[in-house]
């Protein structure tokens, strides 16, 4: 599924890597907790979470995650915004709950990581 | 090369900053990426112990042909128990550390899982030195 495509079935707004759209995703993992993110070895995940500080996007970064999706309507930081371009990756800003956002990628066939 | 970078005990914000420019370097010298991401993340967690854990603390990284030789010291407050703290699970982190996402007692357990080599020297009430070596050719 392409990181468009998430963006648009979660009716989410897209806050930065615009120039990654097309980029395919395989996986999802949700999780607030950034130590179990960084126990990950797939390729390709997109990160669901509500943590909403620089150690998530740190977390993505050095987990080579292209994709970060915000739940419960949080809002990224400048700061945040600013590694996720320096690293080309994506930052999505859903208003959903984590339960809603997750159900709506696994109905549409993301697969989980285990 | 040689590259050093200091680290300040519970600054939040600035975590993963080192992390971030080692891989950076890594890159540029076009180390096969799945390689960097477990150099990386090995060093980040070190990184992130040492603004959880300690005082203050440096990373020094000797890269040549082969391998990325990592060491990270810090002065806080130690390990008592070095094996204890390789359990899963296992871990002494503040509540502020666990709102930052961290302090599951992963630390330790996935830097030996990244690292082809870890070795871990710790002093009760002085500090810990982390030595992190990866090779870039298995």
């Amino acid at each position: 599924m392409t990181i468009e495509k998430i963006a648009k079935i979660l009716d989410a707004k897209l806050v930065c890597g615009k120039q990654m759209l097309k980029q395919n995703i395989e996986y999802g993992f949700a999780s607030d907790l950034m130590s179990d993110v960084l126990t990950l070895d797939e390729e390709n995940v997109v990160l669901i979470t509500g943590l909403t500080n620089m150690q998530t996007l740190r977390t993505a970064e050095m987990a080579e995650i292209p994709c970060v999706i915000f739940v419960r309507n949080k809002k990224a930081s400048k700061e945040m915004i600013q590694i996720a371009n320096e690293n080309d990756m994506v930052i999505i800003e859903c208003k959903y709950s984590m339960f809603k956002t997750i159900g709506i990628l696994y109905e549409n066939k993301l697969e989980p990581v285990y | 090369m040689n590259f050093n970078y200091k680290i300040k005990g519970g600054d939040f914000s600035a975590a993963g900053r080192a992390s971030s420019e080692i891989k950076k370097i890594l890159k540029k010298l076009n180390v096969n990426p799945k390689v960097i991401k477990r150099i990386v993340v090995a060093l980040y967690e070190a990184e992130v112990n040492v603004v959880a854990h300690a005082d203050k603390g440096s990373i020094n990284a000797e890269i040549d042909s082969e391998k990325i030789r990592i060491t990270v010291v810090d002065e806080g407050p130690g390990i008592a128990d070095i094996d204890l703290a390789m359990t899963e699970g296992f871990s002494t982190a503040s509540s502020k550390v666990r709102e930052m996402g961290f302090g599951a007692g992963m630390g330790l357990p996935n830097m030996k899982k990244n690292a082809d080599i870890l070795n871990i020297k710790s002093k009760v009430g002085q500090g810990t030195m982390v030595e992190l070596i990866t090779f870039f050719k298995s």
